[in-house]
């Protein structure tokens, strides 16, 4: 549990999702759809890189000042009659859920979308309780009706499936017996989840951003649910990863504007809710009781590493939506609730190298992702920074490997060594060689040749060709 | 104008037409060409693994070959970049650190060096056929140089050019990413191919020898009858 997802090696996770055609044409679809329109959103802002230097230097301000803002955000939901938990872990979290549920009787549970609530498991948490457990997200609930299949994506979690798989999973699950049109599944849903909001106890949602300054917190979505969770049910609870606080509703501006423009190519999206507190005297709706858990779960070990920067993230999903690798394999293959380049840096944090030493090397280190974060995350050399650590710290890379990599090492650093290797080359792969190329070649080559051509070395190389031409007098 | 070429291993030992159409065209264009026989690889195949030690050595070796140099030109936008990134790995070594810093400011990838230095545009070259062009990601994202090869290419004459749809992906070389993930890997060089097919294209052109190596063997296997070369064998056709 946690934020693993399925039981699968690495290996055959990757082979289960180059095999899915309908999954591989759907990212696809998605990924070419949402970049051209996240490239239009950012086009439109003007100076989209001073607004990346700013977004970068407002995260790394607040984590530099971390325990500073925690401190005033919680002081700021006290004084307005809220209830602040710090969870050290996953499980800290889930009893101090359960422990409302409990004071509460509470039956029914809606939620609106939330990475840190899968990443703590608190669904089957509650469930274990005997908690109906609503995920109102239109994505989240394809997929919890679904059997509880896992998210593929942070933003748009059901991404992996087309229109006829939802109108399939309708049918079987909801009795659903009109078309696979958006419009009218989103109906059917919509339908279905009403009923759910009136009857819930109790409201639980994620967090954006909490603004520490006035101890309020922000939702972005595109469906409104949100907003119908934090109204209804007479409880609610927010459930937050550490790190994401802006100090004041200045820096929230930017941030949100800058989220929706690269995570879903809007300007805005069609709800952004600040909440503040629960209801208040004069109030007409919202909830009678508001509990801000705050979760560390992991963090605050990144925290002052090599790997701070990773805190940055605001969550846009726009380095999952440029990743050439999630493109062909898509987000189960990851292992993971958090996939793409994110997840492979952030898995392996919160989840263990154990668990996840594949998936720093799922990544040709192209640079993308780097350059399309908001945030100015620089991924990819996070993405190597796991690599030298899982060669250099954990000692965890495959002996062969390490062999090779030795010798490439002396050879590449020895200029007779290496004179001698790519001389001697073209005889050494003399018996692999047909005309100028090597169709079936040994050891690692063998991987390459598998589905590519291997060049033949030259028989002459190129230092050779200058040499004797400088003796020819060419000069 | 001295220029010290950093011809890559890759080069050096299996695409040599390249290092000599890179050497015809810069002294087509007025350098003089000196190659510092003491250069081996970049290191950049182990330190992209995480090997950050074993690479070292390598690095100290090509700072050393190069650090007199008046500019070091690659006809590889990914090595040359390898060379950018030495300043990064040699941080905080007092000895080093300056050295790396010293070559990284005088390297350059070919296509860069003949549009930012010498300023030239125009090579004089013709060249007969409908081309599309690759952007090697390092070359584009990491290094920088976007505009220099279109520029050049765009002004070779005879030469039709189309733009490669998807053109920003990855071909999924990635160094030992194509042997350690060879599976991922053959399904990004197959996208890349199906979209050079899409253009219609007779040649396939690029600037990284890496890139060049991973789509043009693939191509290969797959006996589609699509030449690739180098921007530098373009760039050095002449009538």
């Amino acid at each position: 549990m946690g934020i693993k997802i399925g039981t699968e090696k690495f290996k055959d996770r990757v082979e289960s999702g180059i095999q899915d055609d309908f999954m591989r044409g759907a990212v696809a679809k998605a990924q070419d759809g949402m970049g051209i329109k996240r490239q239009n959103a950012v086009w439109e802002l003007g100076n989209w890189e001073d607004w990346r230097s700013h977004g970068e230097e407002i995260r790394q301000h607040v984590l530099e000042y971390l325990d500073y803002y925690l401190e005033q955000l919680s002081e700021n939901v006290s004084k307005r009659g809220g209830h602040v938990f710090f969870a050290r872990t996953a499980e800290d979290a889930n009893e101090y859920v359960r422990s409302i549920v409990h004071k509460k009787k509470a039956k029914k549970i809606v939620k609106a979308k939330s990475m840190v609530t899968e990443e703590i498991s608190l669904n089957a948490c509650l469930e274990k309780e005997g908690c109906d457990v609503v995920e109102t997200d239109l994505g989240e609930y394809i997929l919890q009706i679904d059997d509880h299949d896992p998210p593929s994506h942070i933003v748009v979690p059901a991404l992996h499936k087309n229109k006829e798989q939802i109108r399939d999973v309708f049918a079987k699950k909801l009795g659903y017996t009109k078309s696979s049109k958006p419009e009218e599944l989103a109906a059917h849903a919509r339908e279905m989840l009403r009923k759910e909001y009136l009857s819930a106890d109790i409201g639980i949602t994620g967090c954006n951003f909490a603004v520490a300054e006035t101890g309020s917190f922000a939702l972005v979505t595109n469906e409104g649910n949100a907003d119908l969770v934090t109204a209804l049910p007479k409880t609610q609870i927010t459930v937050m990863g550490m790190e994401r606080i802006v100090p004041t509703f200045e820096e929230l501006e930017i941030l949100v504007s800058m989220l929706t423009r690269s995570a879903v190519g809007q300007k805005l999206t069609s709800y952004i809710t600040v909440l503040t507190g629960a209801r208040e005297e004069l109030e007409i709706d919202g909830p009678e009781e508001f509990h801000l858990i705050i979760v560390d779960n992991g963090r605050s070990k990144i925290l002052g590493s090599e790997f701070q920067s990773i805190l940055q993230c605001i969550r846009c999903g726009a380095c999952i939506n440029v990743c050439p690798v999630y493109r062909h394999i898509g987000g189960h293959s990851y292992g993971s609730i958090y996939p793409g380049p994110v997840g492979v840096v952030l898995s392996p944090l919160l989840g263990g190298y154990d668990e996840y030493k594949e998936l720093p090397y799922a990544s040709t280190l192209c640079g993308a992702c780097t350059e399309v974060c908001p945030v100015k995350i620089p991924l990819h050399n996070l993405i190597h920074k796991h690599r030298t650590v899982i060669v250099e710290k954990e000692g965890k890379a495959p002996v062969p490997e390490k062999l090779l990599m030795k010798a490439f090492g002396l050879g590449a650093a020895s200029p007779t060594l290496y004179k001698i290797g790519s001389k001697i080359a073209p005889k050494a792969m003399n018996p692999f060689t047909v005309g100028d190329k090597i169709s079936n070649g040994p050891g690692p080559m063998k991987a390459w040749t598998e589905s590519r051509e291997f060049p033949a070395p030259n028989k002459e190389r190129f230092r050779d060709w200058f040499k004797n031409r400088e003796k020819g007098g060419k000069k | 104008m001295k220029v010290t070429l950093f011809a890559t291993c890759l080069v050096d030992m299996f695409q040599s037409s390249v290092g000599k159409a890179t050497v015809e065209l810069l002294e087509h264009l007025g350098c003089e060409i000196d190659f510092p026989e003491s250069q081996v690889c970049c290191g950049q195949p182990s330190y992209n693994s995480g090997y950050v030690k074993e690479s070292k050595e390598a690095m100290k070796r090509m700072i050393e070959t190069f650090i007199d140099a008046e500019y070091v030109v690659s006809p590889s936008g990914s090595c040359a970049y390898m060379l950018h990134e030495y300043p990064h790995v040699f941080k905080g070594d007092s000895i080093w650190e300056p050295k790396a810093k010293k070559l990284a400011e005088k390297t350059y990838e070919l296509t860069q060096f003949i549009v930012e230095v010498l300023k030239v545009e125009d090579v004089g070259a013709t060249f007969e056929g409908n081309v599309t062009y690759h952007t090697s990601c390092h070359m584009t994202r990491l290094l920088g140089v976007k505009e220099p090869p279109i520029t050049l290419l765009k002004n070779v004459r005879g030469l039709k050019f189309t733009e490669l749809p998807g053109k920003e992906q990855c071909c999924g070389f990635g160094g030992t990413f194509s042997v350690k993930m060879a599976d991922i890997s053959e399904q990004m060089v197959d996208e890349k191919v199906r979209h050079v097919e899409e253009t219609g294209a007779e040649y396939l052109i690029g600037a990284d020898a890496g890139c060049l190596m991973n789509i043009g063997g693939r191509i290969g296997r797959k006996g589609k009858p699509i030449k690739v070369l180098h921007i530098a064998e373009v760039l050095n056709n002449r009538k």
